[in-house]
């Protein structure tokens, strides 16, 4: 009963979205006010009909529902209740159920939160969304419905795949797809702007805390996925370039560039075309994201469930979408004209070549990642791209972006003079320099690799000093705290997230730099030196789990002699599916990982004789999450500007481009 | 020349529909083997464990021996390696390894670790032989028959189907 709920709740979705997608806009073209305000209450009822069949799927998991397919397939009864809710997402129908989902919530949001939108905007706003939303629900029930019976059902679910019952599974998703999803609103904002023709500062205020926080939530989303790869697949890795870390790294890069574009368009009127174009860009490859990984015309270690046939219909979706918006661009975008003139050296322009330097970037990436596809399809054979390439690319690529980063927000707008750049900025300079050129000796071991990933890291944060520095110099009030308080959140937000990538660049470079890694053989009572610590092996015990079989090793970690850590790496033999996994134990430190894993036996039999163990030493590799974290956070800071709230409570037309009432002074 | 301008993300984008287009019907993991049916080609490589040895296809004439290609940096390697543990441990068929691209440190590195499903490893180090096999993904598996014909190729990480259903009922009937 419930699944079929959840079905006829799908059907009264997409019945809605339609109504959602038509109405509205029929009612913005012909000025019809009654047509324009079916647009919030159609919104609202999908999202609660859409929350409606989520649950029905969540409760058939929960409650082990196995003559549901979906249930069947990707369940278990032994499953712990957190994965069992988790595996509602977990085959490819519940995962495009909670696409929608997001969707639907991104909608219901937009309604919430643009109370003083004009009514022709929203009108036109939501009816991009339900477009987008009709292309999903259609998608789901005719070639996915997640609540398709088993006739006879089944005794028991052939359950998750092991690799996705972990923390990260019950919460990496949803934050990648609230990123994901969340630049449908900036789109719809883009597209919305093209059919009415107007595109000004006010529109570009509108989409930005949109934009921040779907870039937040996907930073966030991204950075949970690398950290769960870190410690689930046991050897270590934290990136490996994979067609669907590149489907979610390639929205990354261009939502990155979006927020920056939609600062110059907000508050100088210029790029204008450039930044609609960026705002269709991000959620096309948003699309193309789910394309390549549901699809199967990649291979990839995510390849869970893929279906060519499905592949068809995202194809053509997203040939609808992506299509009939660059079409309306194409038709549109000169009559939005340009905006304003600028120097050759100023904030624009350097914005402007941090943009292309982030979009040839990904536009590198998206080479990469589907060059295998091109040279397939030319009949030009089967290749297949890896790290070698996008690390050569890559990061020749953002390493003048990340020192672009240092100088424009210090230059003026409009126009800056490079003597006056360079006085500013030369003692920021000259520090960076000399400290990169000498930390390496003090870490252990120079190369020009690592003195040139700390210099960038470094010039981010005494350039972002000296910024600050001249902020509070030239601020008129008296005493730290008003000079501080005279600065808006957006600016402190951008200071924390460009704080955020110095942090992630550390990281970056000084886990290259200086990790390493030993496979030693252990005896029971054995133990080994790595980097100052010793590793002492007391032997593998087996015991049960709730649903597998675990072997776990107890490692203890000594430093100076003193006991700082007993890890427990585990080995695990599922019930169920039989497959094994490999758990690492990590000791996690501020400036370092001391990571263990188990590997196999000496002999295959006697498991209390010695062991294979692989111990690897991370130096500051939680940098480079932490570094994503403060991204987010800074996105998150950024959205807090009261510029954001007043723009909802005024009265739009009060609000001109120069009036923004927090506004930063320069 | 000026609204051709805007026209061109356009353009770019159904360029690239077209490839994803033709890239559907084609898939990635069902490369038709042109070596299926035909002899292997001929290696002879130095062993991983004993550099000073060799091992060439002509040694194997008259056995039915799988070659899987590996490599320490292979990520699906690791989601196949525990069957082919299983699989040696059976003693059915001799598997033998191609370590491709590989420095040989890590490729030992890498055995220890996970178990030495091989009865030998070889080193094929700057991949000419991959070349000559048609690699294009790690991992992958030949099956080659006693007159060194290759009967079967297993593109991506074994699964425990495709070894019940198609590889070990094939090995029993070329062993016959």
């Amino acid at each position: 009963m419930i699944p079929e709920l959840g079905h006829f709740a799908l059907i009264l979705a997409l019945l809605v979205a339609i109504a959602q997608s038509m109405l509205p806009l029929a009612g913005a073209a012909y000025r019809e006010p009654r047509l324009m305000a079916l647009a919030k209450p159609a919104a609202r009822a999908q999202f609660l009909l859409v929350v409606t069949a989520f649950a029905c799927l969540a409760a058939s998991f929960v409650g082990n529902d196995f003559s549901v397919q979906n249930v069947a397939t990707n369940s278990n009864s032994e499953l712990p209740l957190h994965y069992r809710f988790a595996a509602t997402w977990g085959s490819h129908e519940g995962s495009l159920l909670l696409w929608t989902l997001m969707l639907a919530g991104w909608t219901f949001a937009v309604t919430l939160f643009s109370r003083n939108l004009p009514p022709v905007l929203l009108a036109r706003v939501i009816a991009v969304m339900g477009w987008v939303s009709v292309g999903f629900l259609l998608f789901l029930l005719f070639t996915s419905n997640p609540f398709d019976r088993l006739v006879p059902p089944a005794p028991e679910g052939r359950d998750l795949n092991p690799l996705l019952q972990d923390p990260g599974m019950v919460i990496h998703p949803p934050m990648l797809y609230m990123g994901y999803v969340g630049f449908s609103v900036a789109f719809a904002f883009a597209i919305a702007a093209l059919l009415g023709g107007r595109l000004d500062a006010t529109w570009a205020r509108w989409s930005r805390p949109w934009t921040t926080v779907a870039w937040a939530f996907l930073t966030i989303g991204i950075a949970l996925g690398s950290g769960w790869a870190y410690y689930t697949l046991g050897w270590g890795g934290w990136w490996f370039w994979d067609p669907v870390e590149n489907a979610s790294f390639m929205p990354w890069l261009t939502g990155t560039a979006l927020i920056h574009s939609l600062a110059v368009t907000e508050k100088r009127g210029a790029f204008k075309s450039w930044t609609v174009l960026l705002a269709i860009l991000a959620f096309s490859l948003s699309l193309l994201g789910t394309f390549l990984v549901r699809s199967g015309v990649l291979t990839s270690v995510h390849a869970f469930a893929t279906d060519p046939a499905r592949g068809v219909f995202i194809l053509v979706f997203l040939a609808l979408v992506v299509g009939g918006s660059l079409t309306l661009f194409a038709w549109r975008a000169g009559k939005v004209g340009l905006g304003g003139i600028f120097g050759v050296v100023s904030r624009e322009s350097t914005l402007l070549a941090n943009n292309i330097l982030l979009i040839v970037a990904m536009a590198s990436v998206l080479l990469g990642t589907l060059y295998p596809l091109f040279l397939d399809a030319l009949d030009l054979g089967k290749i297949s791209v890896g790290p070698p390439y996008f690390d050569a690319v890559f990061y020749p690529l953002l390493a003048p972006a990340v020192f672009l980063m240092g100088v424009g927000p210090m230059a003026r707008w409009n126009k800056a003079s490079l003597p006056d750049l360079w006085t500013r900025l030369k003692w920021a300079l000259g520090v960076a320099v000399v400290a990169a050129v000498f930390l390496p000796f003090i870490l252990g071991r120079w190369s020009p690799l690592i003195a040139a990933g700390l210099f960038l890291a470094l010039w981010v944060v005494v350039s972002s000093i000296v910024n600050l520095r001249t902020r509070l110099a030239g601020s008129h009030r008296h005493g730290i705290v008003a000079k501080l308080a005279a600065n808006s959140p957006s600016y402190y937000g951008m200071l924390l997230a460009h704080l955020g990538v110095a942090v992630f660049i550390v990281g970056v470079t000084l886990v290259k730099g200086y990790e390493s890694e030993q496979d030693v053989r252990l005896d029971l009572g054995q133990t080994v030196d790595a980097g100052g610590y010793a590793f002492k092996f007391l032997g593998v015990v087996p015991g049960p789990g709730p649903n597998y079989r675990a072997l776990t090793g107890t490692v203890e970690v000594r430093k100076d002699g003193r006991l700082i850590e007993t890890l427990k790496p585990e080995k695990r033999i599922y019930n169920a599916s039989g497959q094994t996994m490999t758990i690492a134990a990590i000791d996690i430190g501020l400036f370092g990982d001391r990571y263990v894993s188990l590997g196999e036996p000496l002999s295959a039999d006697d498991i209390d004789g010695a062991w294979g163990v692989r111990i690897y030493l991370k130096p500051f590799i939680d940098w480079i999450w932490m570094g994503a974290f403060l991204m987010a956070l800074g996105g998150i800071v950024a959205v807090c500007d009261r510029r954001y709230r007043l723009a909802i409570q005024r009265r739009t037309g009060a609000i001109g481009p120069a009036a923004s009432a927090g506004a930063p002074a320069n | 020349m000026k609204s051709l301008r805007w026209s061109l993300p356009l353009a770019i984008f159904v360029i690239l529909v077209a490839f994803l287009w033709v890239g559907l019907s084609r898939d990635p993991r069902e490369v038709p083997s042109p070596l299926i049916g035909k002899h292997a080609p001929a290696f002879e490589l130095a062993k991983l464990h004993a550099p000073s040895e060799t091992l060439a296809t002509a040694d194997l004439k008259g056995t039915v021996w799988l070659l899987n290609v590996w490599a320490s940096w292979c990520v699906s390697c690791r989601v196949e390696h525990p069957l082919l543990v299983e699989l040696a441990k059976a003693n059915i068929v001799p598997v033998y390894g191609l370590d491709y691209k590989d420095e040989p440190d890590a490729g030992r590195a890498w055995l220890a670790q996970h178990g030495d499903p091989y009865t030998a490893s070889i080193v094929d180090r700057d991949g000419r032989v991959g070349i000559d096999y048609g690699v294009y993904g790690v991992p992958e598996t030949f099956l080659i028959d006693k007159a060194g014909v290759v009967r079967y190729k297993q593109i991506g990480p074994l699964t425990p189907e495709a070894l019940k259903q198609k590889i070990l009922p094939l090995v029993r009937e070329l062993q016959k």
